[in-house]
């Protein structure tokens, strides 16, 4: 996993709620056996029409927004427990959403694949989309060590599991921390 | 202070906790299937560690298959490489795998009860969200994502924080034609979508307690749908019956043991939840969501709401609805009963005691879809098939089919779906397919009107 540390960059402003995983990356793209490729299907009935073309309406399709961060509406990543969604995002290049509600399990995936899911105030988050909104250019500033953020509309700070912030800032997994566990896993299973 | 069921199968299950974060958290059962473990594997292969625990797995081939023609090989390319990755997999881990064909394939959510393999007081994961499921059982069961697969894959444990508690009561007497999946549309109508997220709940009250497991477990498949990981009904005699005798359950005195510490799981009086809501019984009606996210539902002689809101606008655009309209009436072309919400025996029952003597609409495609292989061999010997066919309808063979379309089984676009599955997402059952959420009843009534009726008037 890719550590990360401090991000600043420009946002991509999507209020709708309860985007769903199924919106991220729909089933029909979940064939595939490795995690490579789902970033060209992020939100993919969402960027494109119908008939196969491009969806300017769309947010991610307007040049005028750029970056890194995504901005969502409440309760972002709901639905299916697909890791798929957090790969598509990755893949797509997002480092970090911000909205005012994650699910939870899209929550894990995302933090397991060094995705910042960082969660702020509704009214926050209306203020943050407003601003990028009309001033598309504004840089946002992430810094998981102090975990805060500093945007043109003000300044807080975020919550994160320390034993997470320890494996985002180092790039480490559960899996390794799991397996120095092996001892106590062994006694527990001998004693059930 | 007394326990909830919730801890105290959560706390038996706990090997260590790291200071200030998760606990390591040992699982009894594993379920894997095509879509969610072949990154798991290769994670595992890439850093040469081995399957820890292989006899604690359990594999079966659901999302990705065909639901005709299953004897033939699978015509889309990369469906037949995710299912033959998955044998291989399965193979080379010693993992056991009910594939396409074999006599306990099915839904992984359908098979794992009906062969005794989820039983009462374990912890137990799948890369599925609807795992939530199993806690029908009084089972600590919960979906994971494909980098936790791998965890548990590696270590038999999953690095996780413990969820706060919530507990449901529903009290008093259902009126005739609810059903168990109205119960729950009726809960995620009333709390809302996140409502429960990061929550662990349980169903406590008359109206769990007298229903069979086949409904206990619609209702605990779709905790998620308002959030929770997962939801548990406490384990009482409905339970034990349902569990003895099958297959992987243990058989004499064995049993009795496990019985006896079964008993000790419910809830003790005093227990505080984080969380408690209460409903009363009499108040459900058949439900219909009329919306794209399973909180948007409202009651059959109810109107769909005004709300100004943009999402929820969008929705309703979506779904070419207008605030103030009624669903009855609505004309139908497209009909799922299905899932792992509703694809069991007593499902079938149900629909078929409906259509008996009845016949299915001519606009209406009928999609029936029985959860396992055993569920579609009991509908052939209680003789359900021949109500059936001689009603018009024809059934399918078993998986999770257009509950999330990723076979052939799609919606097409535009076209309304009532459907017994447990998503209302926009395109989840086809692009630009439109879903209503209900239960098995009332689809069957849509199936043979043609549109939406209200049942409690028939």
């Amino acid at each position: 996993m890719e550590k990360f540390i401090q991000l600043t960059d420009t946002a991509i402003p999507l209020p709708t709620e309860n985007i769903d995983t199924d919106q991220i990356i729909p089933a029909r793209f979940l064939k595939a056996t490795d995690k490579k490729g789902f970033g060209d299907n992020v939100f993919r009935d969402w960027r494109y029409l119908k008939n196969g073309s491009v969806n300017t309406n769309f947010v991610l399709n307007n040049t005028e927004f750029k970056g890194s961060i995504l901005v969502a509406g409440n309760n972002f990543g709901c639905g299916s427990s697909r890791e798929h969604a957090a790969w598509a995002l990755v893949g797509y290049g997002f480092k970090v959403i911000i909205s005012s509600f994650f699910a939870d399990i899209f929550k894990g995936n995302a933090l397991n694949n060094g995705l910042l899911p960082l969660q702020v105030s509704s009214e926050f988050l209306k203020k943050l989309l407003q601003e990028i909104q009309e001033n598309p250019s504004t840089k946002i500033i992430v810094d998981l060590e102090k975990q805060s953020l500093k945007t043109s509309v003000g300044n807080v700070t975020f919550d994160i599991d320390t034993y997470k912030k320890v494996c985002m800032t180092n790039g480490y997994d559960d899996i390794d921390f799991l397996i120095s566990k092996k001892e106590k896993i062994a006694a527990f299973e001998a004693a059930l | 202070m007394g326990k909830t069921l919730f801890d105290k199968v959560w706390d038996a299950h706990v090997v260590d906790t790291v200071k200030n974060g998760p606990q390591v958290l040992y699982i009894d059962k594993h379920l894997i299937h095509e879509v969610t473990s072949p990154q798991a594997f290769n994670e595992l292969e890439e850093r040469k560690i081995p399957v820890a625990r292989p006899d604690k797995i359990v594999a079966t081939a659901d999302h990705n298959t065909p639901t005709i023609n299953q004897h033939l090989p699978i015509k889309d390319k990369l469906s037949r490489l995710q299912l033959e990755q998955l044998t291989k997999n399965c193979k080379k881990n010693n993992i056991t795998l009910y594939g396409l064909g074999h006599e306990n394939n099915g839904i992984v959510h359908v098979i794992a009860p009906e062969l005794g393999i989820t039983q009462p007081g374990m912890t137990m994961v799948c890369g599925d969200s609807h795992t939530s499921t199993h806690g029908a059982f009084g089972t600590i069961a919960f979906g994971i994502g494909t980098s936790q697969v791998a965890q548990v894959f590696a270590s038999q444990c999953l690095l996780i924080e413990k969820p706060k508690s919530l507990r449901v009561n529903v009290n008093g007497k259902l009126k005739k034609g609810v059903l168990p999946k109205d119960v729950i549309l009726y809960i995620i109508a009333k709390l809302g979508t996140n409502s429960g997220t990061g929550y662990f709940c349980e169903y406590a009250g008359n109206v769990f307690e007298e229903m069979s497991m086949e409904g206990r477990m619609t209702v605990c498949n779709m905790s998620i749908e308002m959030g929770a990981r997962g939801g548990m009904i406490a384990p009482d005699e409905t339970t034990f019956k349902y569990v003895k005798g099958k297959e992987f359950a243990s058989k004499g005195d064995e049993f009795d043991k496990k019985v006896a510490y079964w008993k000790t799981l419910p809830t003790d009086d005093g227990a505080v939840f984080d969380k408690e809501y209460s409903f009363d019984a009499a108040d459900i009606e058949p439900m219909l969501t009329y919306g794209t996210n399973p909180g948007m539902g409202i009651k059959i002689t109810e109107k769909i709401p005004l709300n100004t809101d943009d999402s929820f606008q969008k929705s309703l655009a979506y779904m070419n609805f207008k605030a103030g309209e009624t669903l009855i009436g609505k004309s139908i072309n497209y009909v799922f009963l299905g899932s792992c919400t509703n694809s069991r025996i007593e499902d079938f029952r149900i629909a078929a005691n409906y259509v008996k003597g009845k016949q299915k609409a001519t606009n209406v495609h009928a999609w029936l879809v029985p959860g396992s292989q055993r569920v579609a061999k009991q509908i052939q010997e209680e003789g359900l098939d021949t109500i059936f066919t001689q009603a018009g309808f024809k059934l399918r063979e078993p998986g999770c089919s257009a509950c999330l379309a990723m076979n052939d089984d799609k919606i097409p676009e535009g076209e309304y779906c009532v459907s017994t599955s447990n998503r209302n997402f926009e395109g989840r059952q086809g692009q630009g397919a439109r879903t209503i959420l209900a239960s098995p009843l009332m689809a069957v009534a849509t199936a043979v009107h043609g549109k939406i009726i209200d049942i409690t008037k028939h």
